[in-house]
């Protein structure tokens, strides 16, 4: 009998295309999805070598990070110069080499991390690679996703493998059930703050106990969405009927016979008993809280109810650190969380733009009004969730309490197209990243659940759902 | 790419920890397609102010760094955003080293593609070396991939850690695809295997 695997191991074994004898692998890759912003140099490599696309039947391409989310977008003058010219390089790039491409005009257009799962294209077992960090996400399918460099992506695109050697294994049990009020955001939040930025450098987290089984496939998403915001390459999370249930039926999920095929297979991805973990991390489910960010790394996470730390608390390098940030947020030591103000609400992104976050927080919002001044908007992650929310009477919900109703992208997650905060402005916003100018020059973030960027929303300050529900 | 030689200079201090790839290359200058040109906005938030001119106390605007070619930085340097932007206008500006206690993992990556050493040390031996950075143009580190050490202007020797392919690749300029590509077989028989089994990948 050989020697018990996790989950990361199997997934691994299968797609050793080549090992040398230093331990350097070629791992195949399954699935390689493609934006506007980290691929027009590697389309660009391969022309300039004569090279092509190895596999371009397992190729994915879809523009979301410049794209604007106005209702007006499909007019080209939307876009600045320098967007527009990326965007047609992908579109360009899509026809030429022959890959599966979902433009802008497409309803099924969003982000890549959104639009992977929802067509199909994200299935269990699979190795799923991406220019973007963010790719972590599509592990919530018990799939080995990660992001990569430009480099990395014109390797995948001529060779459809990756240069690789193997992580270390760690594994996060949130045990028991959550409380109420308490979302998926909040566990990997909750996570990060117990391992810091950097403690899952070197790892694949696998994620697992009660509360991740109790989750849905949009929760799952966004937990191992911020694996990457731990420092970890990979998140994953066995599948079973829930993923299973959600990936029957897509577009490009097997059918028939292949599908009963394919779920035998997926069944025996789990981590076998007695399997060797390099780094074990335990948290009850019932101690997370709702939970914000106050500094400028996502590691700077603490419950609602906790007021701001001094940087004196902290050690080392941090302490500088946390100087610099409270500064930059405008916040002072032992100031409560909840009386921090906000102008601006996001609610959107590859962590929190599902269907499932959308009805979170419109929930918080029926029959309510945002804040006098407040600027909020809701940006769906794909123009399928967009449809889907619209169909559910959520759009309503959101334009009636005061909320801009946008076109699906990556919008002010990062800030690459015009939506934008000016300097000083304080958001709240359902992201994954508070760090400095992330959101715009100078912009100042809380990152936050759906539910309690709702309530922000409405009450102008970070809000303790509980309190509001 | 460029065969990575020995590097000896000036080194530029950065302890600050994290310091991510939004700080080392802000999102407004990756809407180019091409590799070249970023150095112009390495660190551009930090560096200058929004009328375009220089952030005085600003490390490498000062002179004794501006032609620096090392950085010793604090933890976890590249963290967040996989953006190769950052080490192409880390290169494009100069700096061919980059020392900390730890990288972010995909950062780490993306540098040996682009002909820069990120070389990790442990916390001792970063201190020494920061504190011969904060001497500017009086000290000089010498950082030298072949026999993987890194030398204090004292002398002082410190041995580091470099995987051996990637250290190989560095050392001649190598192309990674090209060689890759000399596996084909390989990767011919494993996909006509592992489609077989999984038909529906």
């Amino acid at each position: 009998m050989s020697a018990p695997k996790t989950l990361y191991d199997k997934i691994w074994d299968a797609h050793v295309a080549h090992e040398a004898e230093d331990g350097t692998c070629l791992l195949y890759i399954d699935r390689h999805l493609v934006h506007e912003v980290t691929s027009p140099q590697a389309f660009e490599g391969l022309r300039m070598a004569g090279r092509t696309v190895r596999a371009p039947e397992k190729t994915i391409a879809v523009p979301d990070h410049n794209v604007p989310t106005t209702l007006d977008r499909a007019n080209a003058e939307t876009m600045t110069e320098d967007s527009r010219i990326q965007v047609e390089a992908l579109d360009t790039n899509a026809k030429e080499f022959g890959l599966h491409y979902y433009p802008v005009s497409d309803v099924r257009q969003g982000i890549v991390h959104i639009v992977g799962p929802e067509q199909g294209w994200t299935l269990p077992g699979m190795t799923v690679v991406c220019g973007d960090s963010h790719t972590a996400t599509h592990g919530a399918f018990g799939a080995l996703a990660h992001g990569i460099g430009t480099s990395e992506v014109e390797h995948v695109l001529a060779t459809q493998t990756l240069i690789q050697k193997k992580s270390k294994n760690m594994k996060v049990e949130i045990t028991g059930s959550l409380r109420p009020g308490v979302t998926a955001k909040d566990i990997t939040m909750c996570v990060i703050g117990e391992t810091g930025t950097a403690g899952g450098t070197g790892y694949v987290i696998e994620y697992c106990g009660q509360a991740i089984r109790e989750l849905s496939m949009e929760g799952r998403m966004t937990v191992c969405n911020m694996a990457i915001e731990g420092g970890a390459r990979a998140g994953l999370i066995a599948p079973d009927e829930t993923t299973f249930e959600y990936c029957k039926g897509r577009p490009h999920a097997p059918k028939g016979a292949q599908w009963e095929m394919a779920v035998e297979a997926w069944k025996e991805l789990y981590t076998d008993e007695g399997a060797h973990f390099d780094k074990v991390i335990t948290i009850k489910g019932e101690d997370i809280a709702p939970s914000v960010t106050w500094g400028t790394s996502p590691e700077d996470v603490l419950p609602i109810t906790a007021t701001v730390p001094n940087p004196e608390d902290f050690q080392g390098g941090k302490i500088e650190a946390v100087r610099r940030s409270l500064d930059y947020m405008g916040l002072k030591p032992g100031m409560k969380l909840s009386d921090v103000e906000i102008d601006t609400v996001f609610i959107g992104s590859c962590t929190n733009g599902r269907i499932e976050d959308l009805r979170a927080a419109a929930e918080v919002l029926k029959g309510k009004k945002i804040k006098d001044g407040m600027r909020a908007m809701v940006v769906p992650g794909s123009g399928l969730v967009r449809a889907q929310a619209e169909e559910e009477g959520l759009a309503q919900i959101f334009i009636d309490a005061g909320f801009e109703w946008r076109m699906a992208g990556c919008s002010m997650c990062l800030a690459m197209n015009p939506d934008q905060l000016s300097e000083g402005e304080r958001c709240a916003s359902t992201s994954n990243r508070n760090f400095e100018g992330r959101q715009g020059y100078k912009g100042r973030t809380h990152l936050l659940s759906p539910a309690m960027a709702a309530a922000a929303a409405v009450t102008g300050k970070l809000t303790d759902i509980r309190d509001l529900v | 790419m460029e065969k990575f030689k020995t590097v000896s200079g000036v080194a530029a201090p950065m302890p600050l920890v994290n310091i991510d790839t939004d700080m080392i290359i802000p999102k407004q200058f990756l809407k180019t397609i091409k590799r070249t040109g970023l150095g112009a906005n390495l660190f551009d938030e930090m560096r200058f102010n929004r009328d375009g001119t220089e952030v005085e106390d600003f490390v490498l605007n000062k002179p004794a760094y501006r032609e620096a070619e090392i950085l010793v930085a604090g933890d976890n340097f590249g963290c967040g955003s996989s953006r190769e932007h950052a080490p192409w206008a880390l290169g494009d500006f100069g700096i061919k080293v980059v020392i900390s206690t730890s990288f972010a993992d995909i950062f780490y990556n993306n540098c040996f593609k682009n002909g820069i050493l990120p070389v990790v040390l442990p916390k001792e031996a970063v201190d020494v070396l920061m504190e011969d950075a904060e001497r500017g143009s009086n000290a000089r580190i010498t950082v030298d991939l072949e026999n993987q050490t890194v030398s204090a202007t004292d002398g002082t020797e410190f041995k580091f850690e470099v995987d051996e392919f990637k250290k190989h690749c560095l050392l001649n300029g190598l192309d990674d695809i090209g060689l890759t590509l000399q596996k084909a077989a390989s990767i011919d028989s494993f996909e006509a295997g592992y489609t077989a089994k999984a038909p529906w990948v």
